[in-house]
């Protein structure tokens, strides 16, 4: 039993970093290659998941606390709205990123790409480790 | 997988009738979410053969690890045996059932061939998002252009769509602030 235990700390220890730094990396390099904020929102959830499932949920939810994911979820649709709503102060349209940056407007799209994606990504990230914190502690005694 | 060329297809899709019969065949639950996952883990293995890497990180990330998670939680709090099945044989669900794959097939037979280039989705609405992504957004990734900035409407009420999921199952599921936290995954394992 207690061995039990040590391999799936060990195999967890391993894999959860690498798990989280691939979600960066869909997140953040979504433009160049394939992925985005929904790819990586939902890698960075199952990273998650697997800490609460190998080190228990109590722990997970000292890592992550559900307040803060509860707020994360609504946060991320801010930014996404956000970049909109700043794409309409600097004169242009709603999510019409070239305003962002007048004298280059490719500059003004890369920006607003990589800060709605991120908005994508902290939501959907979010809701899925609500929406696992919500039904994984339920249990019954 | 390579040296079996156009045949990798027929491999995969032989393996996902497989597992879909023995799903709907077992009668205890346990195996059958495992069976699940292994079904989501073979169709983003397709997925990725079609060179939609996309979508099978989505369905490897969701279909065969979050949802299989949360599948296992249902199970742990409502118990893991389906109901015997009753020993009649209805034939009225047969006749329907055989109906309905019959008129699917049929439609299928209008859907344009793998890879055709003459296929609606490659003509219409047209093909100059190919053209002026590289100009406009300038990003390697056609479709996070396209997604993200053509569509950006869309996408917002996609992540919307998302939020309001969660916020729905947090109202349906979620503990009161003073009740106290149960795991559902729990064992003595986890306590040592």
């Amino acid at each position: 039993m207690k061995q039990h235990t040590i391999l799936r700390v060990a195999a967890g220890k391993l894999l959860i970093p690498y798990i989280l730094l691939f979600a960066f990396y869909v997140q953040f390099h979504g433009d160049f290659g394939p992925g985005g904020g929904f790819q990586a929102g939902v890698i960075y959830a199952s990273g998650i998941v697997l800490y609460a499932l190998i080190f228990g949920l109590k722990n997970a939810m000292r890592v992550v606390p559900p307040i803060f994911v509860e707020t994360m979820i609504a946060l991320g649709v801010l930014v996404y709205a956000g970049v909109g709503v700043a794409c309409m102060l600097f004169g242009g349209n709603f999510l019409a990123y070239n305003a962002l940056s007048p004298a280059h407007p490719i500059h003004g799209q890369h920006l607003g790409l990589l800060l709605i994606e991120l908005g994508v990504g902290i939501t959907v990230s979010h809701a899925m480790i609500a929406i696992f914190y919500a039904l994984a502690s339920r249990g019954r005694r | 997988m390579l040296f079996l060329g156009e045949h990798a297809h027929v491999l995969i899709l032989a393996l996902l009738v497989a597992t879909a019969v023995l799903i709907v065949r077992m009668r205890s639950l346990w195996p059958a979410v495992m069976l699940t996952g292994i079904f989501s883990l073979l169709g983003a293995t397709w997925m990725l053969w079609l060179d939609a890497p996309d979508v099978a990180f989505t369905e490897a990330a969701v279909g065969a690890g979050l949802s299989t998670v949360l599948m296992l939680g249902t199970l742990a709090l409502v118990g893991g045996e389906s109901v015997q099945p009753s020993r009649k044989r209805p034939i009225t669900a047969l006749v329907v059932v055989t109906l309905t794959g019959m008129v699917l097939v049929y439609g299928t037979l209008d859907m344009p061939h793998y890879g055709d280039p003459g296929a609606p989705i490659h003509v219409h609405p047209d093909p100059s998002y190919l053209e002026t992504t590289p100009k406009e957004i300038d990003v390697p990734n056609i479709v996070t252009g396209v997604l993200g900035s053509y569509r950006g409407y869309d996408t917002f009420g996609e992540t919307v769509v998302v939020f309001t999921a969660a916020v729905t199952v947090l109202m349906l599921l979620r503990r009161r602030e003073d009740d106290e936290v149960v795991e559902v995954f729990d064992d003595e394992e986890n306590e040592a």
